[in-house]
């Protein structure tokens, strides 16, 4: 049976969480994949989790990236097989050129850990397949660095290519500045690669999928992705 | 015989630099008034084995751009004696 697999690099810390989603929430077969396995056997769909991979040495997810497992998960992308990075998982998919743009520090410099609301931008994605455009989901994040930043040509493609996925709003769905909580340039909060098989988002959805954790907003998103 | 080459790596011009900000505004709340803009980056030093420098170039020019640097938002320059 074939199963999504959840990468774990040494210092990723939701890789539990994003496992626990997929088989005990869901009800999908899981695997965790030592960051040191070359092939993805049996797997249906990737997951790259959250947290601190090489203790972000250098630039978050810059050492991850070159990970044994990566090329396989860069083979596995460019087959079509869906790929979800999560906050740090974001992250490396960008540094590996799997994801446009880059994640650079918060504007204000701060860790911030906190609830906030981002607004589906396409319904054309392995993460938002079948959730309606305009759909605000209050989501938890929790990064030092997380504003997206890309310059204005890879910008304009971005959003002309449909290629935002989530965008940072308030409570109506507006986007405000004051709704951004990192400075991501045009409020962008999640991307995907042009195919859309490949998806990163820096608010935690694993951490939002159950009504005893008192949120069930990331849900929708995740079982998106476990039927794409 | 070792060579040490110094890598510069800096934040592209436009791309929003929070700590190179806050440092500007530690040096005026200091009386530093006359700084116009501060851009944090990284220097590296990294010690190679290879002793021709072009070779030593080409070898440090690609690890920039493999790791090192990263260059959606950052540019980079190497120093070899």
């Amino acid at each position: 049976m074939s199963a999504v697999g959840v990468v774990v690099f040494p210092g990723a810390n939701c890789d539990h969480d994003a496992y626990h989603v997929m088989k005990h929430v869901l009800g999908r077969e899981a695997r965790f994949l030592w960051h040191k396995e070359t092939r993805l056997a049996g797997i249906d769909r990737v997951i790259l989790p959250g947290g601190f991979s090489y203790g972000d040495y250098l630039r978050c997810g810059a050492i991850a990236r070159f990970s044994p497992i990566m090329g396989a998960v860069a083979e596995f992308a460019e087959a079509g097989g869906p790929v979800l990075g999560i906050c740090n998982g974001f992250q490396t998919l960008c540094e590996a050129g799997l994801l446009p743009g880059a994640l650079a520090r918060n504007a204000s410099l701060k860790f911030i850990c906190q609830d906030v609301r981002v607004r589906v931008e396409t319904d054309a994605s392995a993460l938002t397949g079948g959730v309606a455009r305009g759909t605000v989901l209050r989501i938890p994040i929790a990064h030092a660095e997380g504003s997206y930043t890309f310059d204005e040509a890879g910008l304009e493609a971005l959003e002309r290519g449909g290629q935002v996925l989530l965008r940072y709003c308030d409570a109506q769905g507006e986007i405000t500045e004051a709704a951004n909580p990192n400075g991501s340039r045009h409020g962008i909060a999640g991307v995907r690669n042009a195919a859309g098989n490949v998806v990163g988002l820096m608010p935690h959805p694993e951490r939002a999928s159950e009504a005893m954790l008192g949120n069930e907003d990331g849900r929708v998103l995740l079982e998106a992705f476990a039927r794409a | 015989m070792a060579v040490l080459a110094r890598v510069y790596v800096t934040l592209k011009p436009g791309v929003l630099d929070p700590q190179g900000k806050a440092i500007r505004s530690s040096l005026a709340t200091l009386g530093f008034a006359d700084v116009a803009d501060v851009r944090l980056g990284k220097y590296l030093e990294v010690t190679l084995g290879e002793s021709d420098p072009a070779k030593a170039r080409a070898a440090v020019e690609a690890m920039c751009q493999k790791l090192l640097a990263n260059p959606v938002i950052e540019s980079y320059r190497v120093e070899l004696p």
